[in-house]
């Protein structure tokens, strides 16, 4: 399973190295959300600060149903969904790989919003221990979701519309934990952000354990 | 000889339409059998079927000892199949996905550029996206994958479409190849001439039925 993992992984992350999509596309659009949403809230900049763990997370989720978006959509065309079917590769595998590399980009697109919330918010990271744990439980939990939708919605016609329909609902947790936790991390509010990263990693290995077990059934009925 | 292809009264519904209606089909072990008939007879749906990828409505059948009815998915991985469709990355390069796809099958690179040169891609061509090839240029790709992979079952739908002549002769080497080495072919085609001299013996598919024809076959002359 870890082999056939590795192969997608690379050869999705190939894929992106290839189109620039993220990068050229992605990177971008999620830096602009921070900064549009800072022209529509306030210019003030408490007020920017306040909001800034919420807005990494709202600019994270629509950066991840574009990514999810992508990657499901490079698996649609010419055929390319019997292929996998009959590649004698690893069901579990494919999610695994397909996830890790969304994850991946979404982990790059994190750390320029990042950048962003520290120039743009004037935001100072207390903890960077809680806000990198909370990032990574959130991302991995994001990733999965966005993959086993994803291939949930493969070959329908409406797969562009369906896809955030079904992963905005099912990730709401993230950005409410997420959200919690990085409030914590930049300091805004007393008591420990940790119970927060605890329940976006029981969530992770939720959705995980979701793929792993019916990324091939889904697959099949592609 | 091993049977490697079992159909027996195979019923295939898509939705409410019957593609096949109670197909029979027996292939050996090194046969290369041409399934012909006009469009829309359901040779398309019987290759499928074939590859695990359609669910039997009714009747039974194995293909490579696999039960097409339980176990389907344990083919895969065991058949190749070229359809209409070339199952390749548009903005991957031609090596990337001859990589990419040999690795699914545990072959090395060094494999899929060997079965690069054999389907003659021209080595300019290795670090070209296979969104800029011409679709017979897309379709030797599509053939590179198959040989890098060694199926033990071949199934092709129309695999001279799009080739140029020379690639419909390369192809016909291929699959000779590929028997002596003891794959099994099961092919589609509307080249009559240039399928029936390749083939080892032809089924008729029409209206979801498969029929024996050619010498050999019950009630042939």
């Amino acid at each position: 399973m870890l082999r056939d993992a590795c192969a997608v992984a690379a050869k999705d992350l190939r894929l992106e190295w290839r189109s620039k999509v993220a990068v050229n596309q992605i990177l971008p659009f999620a830096v602009l959300v921070l900064v549009v949403f800072a022209f529509a809230v306030d210019a003030d900049a408490a007020i920017l600060r306040r909001i800034a763990p919420g807005l990494f997370w709202v600019a994270v989720l629509l950066s991840t149903l574009l990514a999810a978006g992508r990657s499901t959509a490079v698996e649609s065309a010419d055929g390319l969904p019997d292929g996998l079917r009959l590649s004698g590769l690893d069901p579990a595998g494919i999610f695994l790989g397909k996830a890790g590399a969304l994850a991946a980009q979404l982990l790059v697109v994190e750390a320029a919003l990042t950048i962003g919330i520290v120039v743009f918010y004037d935001v100072r990271i207390d903890d960077p221990l809680l806000y990198v744990a909370a990032c990574l439980a959130g991302t991995i939990t994001l990733a999965s979701v966005g993959t086993l939708y994803g291939v949930l919605s493969l070959g329908l016609r409406v797969r562009e519309t369906l896809l955030p329909l079904l992963v905005v609902p099912a990730v709401a947790p993230v950005l409410l934990a997420g959200t919690r936790a990085h409030e914590r991390a930049f300091d805004q509010v007393t008591g420990s952000g940790w119970s927060w990263v605890g329940l976006l990693a029981v969530i992770a290995v939720v959705y995980v354990a979701a793929g792993l077990a019916a990324y091939g059934s889904l697959l099949e009925e592609a | 000889m091993a049977t490697v292809v079992e159909l027996r009264q195979a019923v295939v519904l898509l939705g409410r339409f019957p593609a096949l209606s109670g197909a029979d089909l027996d292939v050996d072990e090194g046969e290369i059998v041409l399934v012909h008939g006009p469009n829309g007879a359901g040779k398309t749906t019987l290759l499928r079927t074939l590859a695990g990828l359609h669910r039997l409505t009714s009747g039974s059948g194995s293909v490579l000892g696999v039960d097409l009815g339980t176990a389907r998915r344990a083919l895969r991985g065991a058949i190749g199949l070229l359809g209409h469709r070339t199952h390749l990355y548009d903005d991957l390069t031609v090596l990337d996905n001859a990589r990419f796809w040999a690795a699914s099958a545990g072959v090395d690179e060094l494999a899929a550029r060997r079965a690069l040169e054999r389907v003659e891609v021209e080595p300019r061509l290795a670090d070209v996206p296979v969104e800029r090839l011409s679709a017979g240029q897309r379709r030797r790709v599509a053939l590179a994958v198959l040989v890098a992979r060694r199926p033990r079952l071949w199934l092709l739908d129309e695999p001279h479409a799009g080739l140029d002549a020379a690639g419909r002769d390369l192809l016909d080497g291929l699959l000779r190849d590929a028997v002596v080495a003891g794959a099994t072919v099961v092919l589609s085609s509307h080249e009559l001439d240039r399928a029936r001299a390749l083939a080892t013996r032809s089924v008729l598919v029409s209206g979801g039925v498969v029929t024996p024809v050619g010498p050999g076959a019950p009630g042939a002359a």
